[in-house]
């Protein structure tokens, strides 16, 4: 194999797990580091520069960053990142003073963001501080787009996401309310105001529908994203006793859930495949459930049962699955069963519709509707016109258009300035040492077996009483003490120079994980097969070094298990291993990677490593 | 020293040998030395041919005497008995636990301060009884314990690390070995597992002494410019004229040798020893010969490693003695202790 290219930040941030898997990298090492040494305002803003709601994400994020955790390989279950997350907002200071600050003169530039989402939100608190003006159209009366419509409040208080959208819309956003934009055209043409670019963070507002027989013949059938919206906005505060909800993905459990605290008594949420296709985050699901809430798996609706023109009913398949040679899988239907029910949600998915946008002025659309938007630099086919977060490639998460917002303000930066957006700014990173003395390190490098923590709940008949009860209590700091400890420091690299070692053998000997080898080079499949122990996860990299001084042979290392304990560098008499902490710096619209607003004042996030 | 003890978290990949353990249940304690000490990787090294046995660490004793070498058996094997002897002493209690036990399997550290210096009288002896045991002398030319002083292994010639010559001539445990006819003579090197590993399983498996000299570089006090037991030195004058594989107990072995290329050599509990790339000349099995070819290395400044001697045929400590089968703390009391009527009996033998 080659030798491993290591000043390519992205080699080292493909180690981080974590950081890898968010979609906006966030730098979760260094933020646990900072709870666990009690820094919450420190730990809330490194999280903010990434992620721009860590109080809403703590407690809604879909976590991909979970799944992706290096102690999942280890102990089965990964460190509670986000729950560890929303202890930094819990427990933060005032954090008015750390936020940029906002040049009264404006650089002139104008742009207008069509909906008022995490996406949309994210583009003004990047241009903001650049001196752009930003308008915001939002067509309900309050901002915050699905964070708002469809997030239950006992899984996000009204008061959390009030004040972080605050942060931004303080900024000075223009934020136009009941304001719905109905034709593009009529931006485009100034009808609205001027505009240099503009940004459709409209989301993904049309819930799927379900045509079967019956779907016409009753008031009581609700489109799910729908329902909640008005249950959000307190147009809608009863449902009957007995419920059925459509489907098995987040949204149901959302419905199901709000269904309990309103009046339903017997809420069943009816899927049509079994359980380990269910689409729902497995966390939600059991929160579901904990709830009373019944699941019932292979039961495909075929119609709804009306009697003298009331719902009374539903009538399913009861069907089993097989995989078909072509690996898709077909159903065998073993019978029928109608289930009684005086209300049916249906939440089987969202997609993105535009019939405000017009089809004759530049802006291409797909054979399913959709527009064409470019995957780097979130522009569609006319110049100017930027799409991102869920109305870019329909549904996705809080986090990803996060993601969306801060790319397409890059984009739109560079457009202001008649740069090339195609032209994306490079990331940078940080390697610093982390050695205090021969063998002492500033960072918690011994593997502790704590077990992860379990999220404390309200009990249920409290939080069944009212919509408004936030179920998850969070962490105590007992709890918060011992996960932060579950933390493997991945962004603590072993970082490797080739001519100091002596090939003692001394970290092959000593690493619990038996990540190292000392052997003669070879290509990858063959050197995977010579390692210390069997490389089981191919996913992840083998560092290979320069061929070694002593006799040729390479050091290699097989990321995949490594804890980040240390002990290599330890043993290494001649310091050829040594932790150096990694920091990726992202770059951000009118921000090189790693530089900061220059007028941001006080403690900053991460200073101290 | 390290700050924290290794982790006992391990691999989930790691593979399991026949007791269903794995390398990690073969480890002891966190190693003290310095490092990048040799003595250390010959730790992993006898980790990894225990683990390779699949000997039941309970089932083994590990002596030492003392120096940076006399304190690895706490790295290695917790579960093993161990006994940390007087300085130069551990073959006298080796030979003596030995004798009262013939069923546990016996592994012996030293040093070359310990084994050829202060030890000398002691190692001949447990040589020329053939105690079963393997003796393993973790060599780097100085007294590393003391700080640096040299032994009686050191090279004419090597320098100190501040500057001082050595000029008093070395001894060879190769050779004194031979001479006072080991039935296993063997040297290694601790930065070469693959050829160090199977000499240490083949040297358990041998019934009688096994001499196993292992240059080991001692980084702080001996890994400089002039030191001729460094990791450079070693490296560049290493010659091997061996390649052993060590075979347990197959009845047939897979690959195939054009004759002349390998030398098998079965050793009395059915294990085979097979030795590859003989260097041209060399025979293993040839006492004289072997002398004579390492001795004529040794002037060349040469570090000839491999299985060097193996005499399968000699008859261990035991057998000369005839001593009883059954461990002593397996015979009845009555047996083990026959009265005084017994005694007045025998003395009356010799009256
Ligand atoms: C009877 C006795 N004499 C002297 C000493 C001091 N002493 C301790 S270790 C040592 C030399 C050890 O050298 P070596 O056997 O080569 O071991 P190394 O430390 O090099 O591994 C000496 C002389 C002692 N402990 N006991
Ligand atoms: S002094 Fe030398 S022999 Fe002793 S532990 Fe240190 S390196 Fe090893
Ligand atoms: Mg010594």
């Amino acid at each position: 194999m080659k030798p491993t290219d290591v000043s390519d930040p992205q080699y080292y941030h493909k180690v981080v797990d974590c950081q890898w898997g968010c979609p906006a990298h966030t730098n979760v090492p260094q933020y646990i580091r900072l709870i666990a040494q009690g820094k919450y305002t420190e730990a809330y803003m490194l999280n903010r520069d990434s992620n721009v709601f860590p109080g809403i994400l703590g407690r809604t994020c879909d976590r991909p960053c979970e799944p992706a955790c290096r102690r999942t390989r280890l102990d089965g279950e990964p460190v509670a990142i986000c729950r560890l997350k929303r202890v930094a907002s819990d427990l933060r200071g005032d954090i008015e003073d750390l936020l940029p600050r906002i040049p009264t003169q404006k650089n002139g530039r104008r742009v207008a963001c069509v909906g008022s989402g995490p996406a949309s939100l994210t583009v003004a608190n990047d241009l903001l501080p650049l001196g752009y003006e930003v308008t915001i159209f939002e067509k309900q009366d309050r901002p915050g787009g699905l964070m708002w419509s469809n997030i239950p409040q006992f899984r996000l208080p009204p008061a959390v996401l009030k004040e972080e959208i605050d942060y931004i819309l303080d900024m000075g956003v223009d934020l136009r309310l009941n304001t719905p934009v109905s034709s593009m055209q009529a931006l485009l043409d100034g009808e609205m105001g001027d505009w240099d670019a503009i940004f459709v963070g409209s989301g993904a507002p049309r819930g799927k529908n379900l045509e079967i027989e019956g779907r016409y013949d009753s008031e009581r059938i609700h489109i799910g994203i729908d329902w909640l919206e008005s249950v959000a906005f307190g147009h809608i505060d009863r449902i009957e006793d007995r419920v059925l909800v459509i489907g098995v993905g987040n949204t149901a459990m959302d419905c199901c859930r709000t269904a309990m605290r309103i009046g339903g008594t017997d809420v069943k949420v009816m899927a049509r495949k079994s359980r380990e296709h269910f689409k729902a985050s497995p966390w939600e699901l059991e929160d579901a459930e904990e709830e009373k809430v019944e699941v019932l798996e292979n039961h495909s609706p075929t119609r709804f049962v009306i009697e003298d023109g009331e719902l009374v009913g539903m009538d399913f398949e009861l069907v089993d699955w097989h995989e078909g040679e072509d690996g898709r899988l077909r159903k065998e239907v073993k019978g029928n069963r109608i289930i009684p029910c005086d209300t049916v949600i249906l939440a089987i998915g969202q997609e993105t519709a535009f019939p405000w946008i017009e089809r004759d002025i530049g802006i291409e659309f797909n054979e399913w509707d959709e527009p064409l938007v470019d995957k780097a630099t979130f522009q569609c086919t006319r110049e100017g016109v930027f799409f991102g977060g869920d109305a870019a490639w329909g549904p996705e998460n809080i986090i990803w258009a996060v993601e969306h917002g801060h790319q397409a303000a890059i984009s739109i930066h560079q457009y202001c300035q008649d740069l090339p957006i195609g032209d994306r700014p490079p990331y940078g990173m940080n390697l610093v040492s982390r050695k205090m003395g021969l063998h002492e390190w500033s960072y918690s490098n011994d593997y502790d077996e704590a077990q992860r923590q379990k999220m404390r709940h309200v009990q249920l008949e409290q939080r069944l009483q009212e919509l408004t009860v936030e179920v998850e209590e969070g962490f105590d700091l007992q709890q918060t003490l011992n996960e932060v400890e579950r933390c493997l420091n991945c962004d603590v690299q072993t970082h490797f120079t080739t001519n100091l070692c002596i090939e003692c053998d001394a970290c092959v000997d000593i690493c619990p994980l038996n990540c190292l080898t000392i052997a003669p080079n070879g290509d990858e499949e063959e050197l995977r097969g010579r390692l210390s122990a069997p490389a089981v996860n191919l996913a992840q990299d083998l560092y290979v070094s320069e061929n070694l001084p002593q006799t040729a042979r390479v050091m290699v290392k097989d990321e995949d298990l490594c804890i980040h304990c240390g002990l290599c560098a330890e043993r290494c008499p001649t310091a050829a291993w040594d932790m150096r902490q990694y920091d990726l710096e992202i770059p951000y619209a009118g921000l090189e990677a790693g530089a900061r607003h220059p007028d941001r004042v006080g403690v900053l996030a991460g200073s101290d490593r | 020293m390290s700050w924290i003890a290794k982790p006992r978290i391990a691999h989930p990949g790691l593979p399991k040998n026949a007791l269903g353990l794995t390398r990690r249940d073969y480890e002891g304690g966190m190693s003290t030395l310095c490092a990048g000490c040799g003595h250390d990787s010959i730790t992993a090294a006898i980790i990894e041919a225990f683990y390779g046995l699949n000997l039941p660490p309970h089932r083994i004793v590990k002596l030492s005497g003392i120096g940076c070498s006399g304190k690895t058996p706490t790295y290695f094997l917790s579960q093993a008995h161990g006994f940390n002897g007087v300085h130069g002493r551990m073959p006298a209690i080796a030979t003596g636990a030995v004798g009262a036990n013939r069923e546990l399997t016996y592994v012996g550290i030293s040093g070359d301060g310990d084994s050829l210096s202060i030890g000398l009288g002691q190692l001949a002896h447990a040589i020329r009884r053939n105690v079963d045991l393997l003796y393993v002398i973790e060599n780097n030319g100085v007294y590393g314990l003391t700080k640096g002083q040299f032994s009686a292994s050191a090279d004419v010639g090597s320098k100190a690390k501040k500057g001082a010559e050595n000029l008093q001539p070395p001894i060879d445990p190769v050779l004194l070995g031979l001479s006072l006819g080991a039935t296993f003579v063997a040297r290694s090197f601790s930065g070469d597992k693959e050829q160090l590993v199977p000499l240490l399983q083949a040297g358990v498996r041998h019934r009688g002494f096994a001499l196993i000299d292992v240059v080991s570089p001692c980084v702080t006090f001996n890994d400089h410019e002039g030191s001729t037991k460094s990791y450079i030195y070693t490296r560049e004058h290493l010659t091997e004229v061996t390649d052993a594989d060590f075979v347990e107990r197959m009845p047939e072995i897979r690959a195939s040798y054009q004759p002349g290329e390998a030398i098998d050599v079965r050793l009395h509990d059915g294990g085979m020893l097979r030795l590859r790339k003989v260097a041209e000349g060399f025979d293993p099995t040839d006492r004289d010969r072997a002398y004579a070819y390492i001795s004529e290395g040794l002037r060349d400044g040469e570090v000839l490693t491999g299985l060097l001697h193996v005499d399968e045929s000699a008859l261990e400590m035991h057998s000369v003695s005839g001593t009883v089968e059954t461990p002593l703390v397996d015979l009845p009391f009555e047996d083990l202790c026959p009265g005084s009527d017994a005694l007045d009996a025998l003395q009356q033998g010799f009256r």
